[in-house]
């Protein structure tokens, strides 16, 4: 169903290897753009330090976190190597190079 | 009283039987030498390396000027001898210099042999044969076109270093395959198709007519009338025995000077070592046997008994990427079998020649891991009736043994050759290991010498030690830079020169990167090395940079950050503490202190923030502090002359000064400066990165500080009388550190790698070199000092700044 989705903003606001934020009253969302263009969103928050995610350098499909390098997995929010811990993931596609997320219950576009 | 021994040579076979000499009897001689070339003993193995950018000079020396000096030994540089009087017993050098000798080596080598076509003697004809020439083989540049006249392995190395230079190559070779001395036809030409794959224009059966040129080369016109242009000509047809000395002084010489099996020519007292020598009927031109003659001569000089009976040899091709061994004889003959496996697509020939069921000869192109094993055999005569069948296949194949390097290297015999150039077998490598304690490469090379020369047995004696000491063997000797490449950094950095490589993805596609994206570890060192090493070629990848460095503010534990304004010198002003006390009230910014470095430090900033602060900082003059960066930090300082009843300089504008001149700087760890205007150090110079201390007859630099992980005093490096000539030496000693040290290596760290000597001599000893690295870096300041506050306020990088969505609940549900 469509209007599950919600248009977060078109792709080429996120540079590759790089990613934004989405704020919501859930907390921040970090949202991930890898060198081939896939998009991932995760949970802006290491579960070792709350480090933000999206501020870490994204390689491959994962992101290391800037605080204490902390390896996750973009598709699954699981860290990588010999951290154990996981990030929430969320939904996203691409459609139109427009990103939409998939809505949880406590959110829906403000403007 | 010790006995007199002059060498007139210093080329590896000297320095070897050096080794063994004062091994076997010390102290019993005192020994001059007499180097026509103005240097010390270096690996000549490997001035390939050099050529091709993949090493350096100081890489390849074996004796330093401290190990003459060790063994007392007195070396003359650049004193070439003229003439041996062996009746009064001495030698007399070009430029003077008189020795008398109980006992004389004569090592002279072998020269180049030019073909004395006509043009010949034209500037622009080079030949490769030591360091000064790989000077006047790089001097024409990239993108000049080059001709090399000889397809043997001196030819093809000196065309492949060449093209890695960015020269066009052109290989004119007379015979009708490559390399047809060591290799077959067919392996000659899987040779001649992977050189034209990197370019290299190879013509065989080309028989040189002539250099044409007026002043100088402008191209080598063949018999059949083709005409080839170029700027230069490499001369590498082949090597002559350097005789005309021991000939002048009446010694036996046929080919080379001629020696018994003891090296001794026909008068007692004079022996002859190396290339020069001819020992039954044969001259060499391979290290191994060169080594093995200066282990005989140092034990018949020590009057213990030993015998030379002549070499088998075999040889390697060192040009990265191409593998390539060769031993014994592969002439077809009617008493001769020959074994052949080709795999074209993957480019691996190997062939054997057997006589009488042993292996006289092998050639192996493309797969080389077995070459030690079947020379091996072939020296010892192995009867191979048993392994017939699988002889091909090497020795992973015989006797069931699995498909593991390791088990192949385990199943070797101990007296198996692991290091043809210093005929070092297994045995002694595992014995110096637990007999030792080694663990690691260098201590290897440092105890039996085995990969010390060509480097090209390492990764078997890699093996040994993993073999010998188990999980417990750390190959720390090159640590790749991380899981995603085998390489380390200073070959990333040789090869990002060598090759041209101007961007991540060059780096990684050239060098083999084992991920598609790097990761966190090797992408800001590459982004590091190609910014320092292009500056005004690369583009900054900002995705490559840790967040500190992309939006230029330091991250705190809550995801907040910290600002720090540049105050140079650490002076302020009170405009300047008035921007920041409003500052931090217009933006609520919860803490202000006062750091180490004599600057203000807001905490707590967010980052949607950041503009509005940097704006509003920008606005009274300040810029960013770099607080953050890799690169030149802060620059601490007393107030000097200016204020203080002891101070000796104006520290603070010398400091102020060196700020203004170095902020912007990357560099492979943070620099921190400090200038003291008397030794009381009130600036605490003595324990920075760079630091000064002035004195009243000038600037005593100090530098290797930390006061960090790990507490250390600087160094003294220099004294300078000038203002002037203390910055210079400063910028030029952070330019080499830019250039030398690995990403997040501190100042100290790299000071204690490279050693304070390699330094000095680039940034004191030596006005030139300093003067280049001066120079190097002011023109990458030229691209560096631009505040990136400034920027981002105007609006580079917007999206690090805000969010791209804001979700809010929805009332409705």
């Amino acid at each position: 169903m469509s209007n599950d989705w919600i248009d977060i903003g078109e792709i080429d606001a996120i540079p590759r290897r790089g990613a934004r934020c989405v704020t919501t009253p859930e907390g921040r969302i970090a949202v991930f753009r890898t060198q081939q263009d896939q998009i991932y969103a995760l949970e802006n928050r290491c579960p070792h330090k709350n480090g933000p995610l999206s501020e870490g350098i994204v390689h491959g499909a994962s992101v290391t976190c800037p605080l204490h390098n902390w390896v996750f997995d973009l598709a699954t929010g699981e860290a990588m190597g010999a951290d154990v811990g996981q990030v929430r993931s969320y939904l996203v596609r691409i459609e139109d190079g427009r990103i939409l997320m998939a809505l949880t219950q406590a959110m829906v576009a403000a403007q | 009283m010790s006995e007199k021994l002059v060498i007139v040579g210093n080329g590896m076979a000297p320095g070897r039987m050096l080794e063994h000499l004062f091994e076997a009897a010390p102290g019993r001689f005192a020994v001059t030498i007499f180097n026509a070339e103005p240097r010390v003993n270096y690996n000549r193995l490997m001035l390939s390396p050099v050529l091709s950018g993949e090493k350096t000079y100081e890489e390849i020396i074996t004796h330093d000027d401290a190990w003459y000096a060790d063994h007392g030994v007195t070396l003359h540089k650049a004193a070439p001898v003229t003439l041996i009087d062996r009746v009064a017993k001495r030698v007399v050098s070009s430029n003077g210099i008189v020795a008398d000798y109980d006992r004389l080596v004569i090592a002279t080598g072998s020269s180049p042999f030019i073909p004395p076509v006509p043009g010949h003697q034209l500037p622009g004809v080079v030949t490769y044969r030591d360091l000064d020439d790989v000077d006047k083989m790089l001097a024409p540049g990239p993108g000049s076109k080059v001709v090399v006249i000889g397809g043997g392995l001196l030819g093809l190395e000196a065309a492949a270093g060449l093209k890695m230079r960015g020269m066009e190559v052109t290989v004119l070779h007379l015979g009708p395959t490559l390399m047809e001395r060591q290799l077959d036809p067919a392996a000659g030409y899987l040779l001649e198709r992977a050189f034209a794959e990197r370019g290299v224009t190879v013509i065989t059966q080309a028989n040189t007519q002539r250099v044409v040129g007026e002043d100088r080369v402008t191209g080598v016109e063949l018999s059949d009338g083709t005409v080839i242009d170029c700027s230069m000509v490499v001369m590498a047809v082949g090597i002559r025995p350097a005789t005309g000395l021991a000939k002048a002084a009446g010694l036996a010489v046929n080919r080379g000077i001629v020696v018994d099996d003891q090296m001794r020519t026909e008068d007692p007292d004079v022996f002859a070592l190396g290339e020069c020598a001819e020992h039954r009927g044969t001259c060499y031109g391979l290290v191994a046997p060169l080594y093995e003659m200066a282990q005989v001569l140092a034990q018949t000089l020590a009057d213990a008994p030993a015998v030379y009976g002549g070499s088998v040899t075999s040889t390697k091709l060192k040009v990265t990427g191409i593998d390539l061994f060769s031993a014994g004889d592969f002439g077809e003959a009617e008493d001769r079998e020959e074994i052949v496996l080709r795999d074209a697509s993957a480019g691996i020939y190997k062939r054997l020649v057997l006589k009488d069921h042993r292996i006289i000869g092998a050639v192996l192109y493309g797969e080389t891991s077995d070459g030690p094993w079947y020379f091996d055999m072939l020296r010892r005569g192995v009867d191979t009736r048993e392994m017939r069948d699988t002889l091909i296949f090497g020795q992973a194949y015989q006797g069931g043994t699995p498909l593991d390097p390791m088990a192949a290297v385990a199943a070797l015999p101990d007296e198996a050759e692991i290091c043809g150039c210093n005929g070092v077998c297994k045995g002694k490598i595992t014995g110096a290991i637990t007999g030792k304690g080694l663990t690691g490469l260098d201590g290897v090379r440092a105890h039996t010498k085995a990969s010390a020369s060509c480097g090209s047995c390492t990764h078997l004696v890699e093996q040994l030690l993993h073999l010998t000491l188990g999980e417990s063997y750390n190959p720390a000797a090159v640590q790749p830079m991380c899981a995603c490449t085998d390489y380390g950094h200073d070959d990333v950095r040789r090869l990002i020169i060598a090759k041209g490589l101007k961007s991540i993805p060059a780096v990684m596609q050239e060098l083999e990167w084992k991920t598609s994206c790097g990761c966190a570890k090797c992408r800001p060192a590459l982004n590091y090395y190609l910014v320092a090493d292009w500056p005004g070629e690369y583009a900054d990848d900002g995705q490559s940079r840790f967040i500190n460095e992309r939006v230029h503010a330091n991250i705190q534990k809550d995801g907040t950050y910290s600002v720090v304004p540049r105050m140079w010198g650490g002076m302020t002003s009170p405009k300047e503490l008035r921007a920041i006390a409003d500052v931090a009230d217009k933006f609520a910014i919860p803490a202000v202190k006062v750091t180490g470095g004599q600057r203000i430090d807001l905490l707590g900033v967010r980052k949607e923030d950041l503009l509005g602060v940097w704006a509003d900082l920008n606005a009274a003059g300040m810029v960013s502090g770099a607080a953050y960066a890799k690169g030149l930090r802060t620059v601490k300082t007393c107030v000097g002359s200016d204020w203080c009843r002891f101070g000796t300089q104006d520290s603070t504008g010398f400091g102020i000064r060196l700020e203004k001149f170095m902020w912007g700087a990357w560099t492979p760890a943070k620099v921190k400066l400090a200038v003291s205007g008397c030794p009381r150090n009130c600036a605490e110079a003595t324990c920075k990165d760079i630091g000064v201390i002035c004195v009243d007859s000038g600037y005593d630099i100090h530098f290797a500080g930390a006061a960090g992980l790990d507490i250390k005093g600087t160094e003294l490096l220099c004294h300078a009388d000038s203002e002037d000539e203390a910055l210079e030496i400063i910028v030029a000693l952070t330019q080499l550190y830019r250039e030398q040290g690995r990403y997040l290596e501190r100042i100290y760290k790299w000071a204690k790698r490279v050693g304070t000597p390699s330094i000095l001599a680039n940034v004191v000893t030596d006005r030139s070199k300093r003067r280049h690295y001066f120079e190097r870096f002011v023109y990458a300041q030229t691209f560096a000092q631009v505040d990136p506050w400034e920027e981002r306020v105007n609006g580079k990088d917007a999206h690090e700044f805000a969010a791209m969505a804001e979700l809010t609940m929805l009332a409705a549900e």
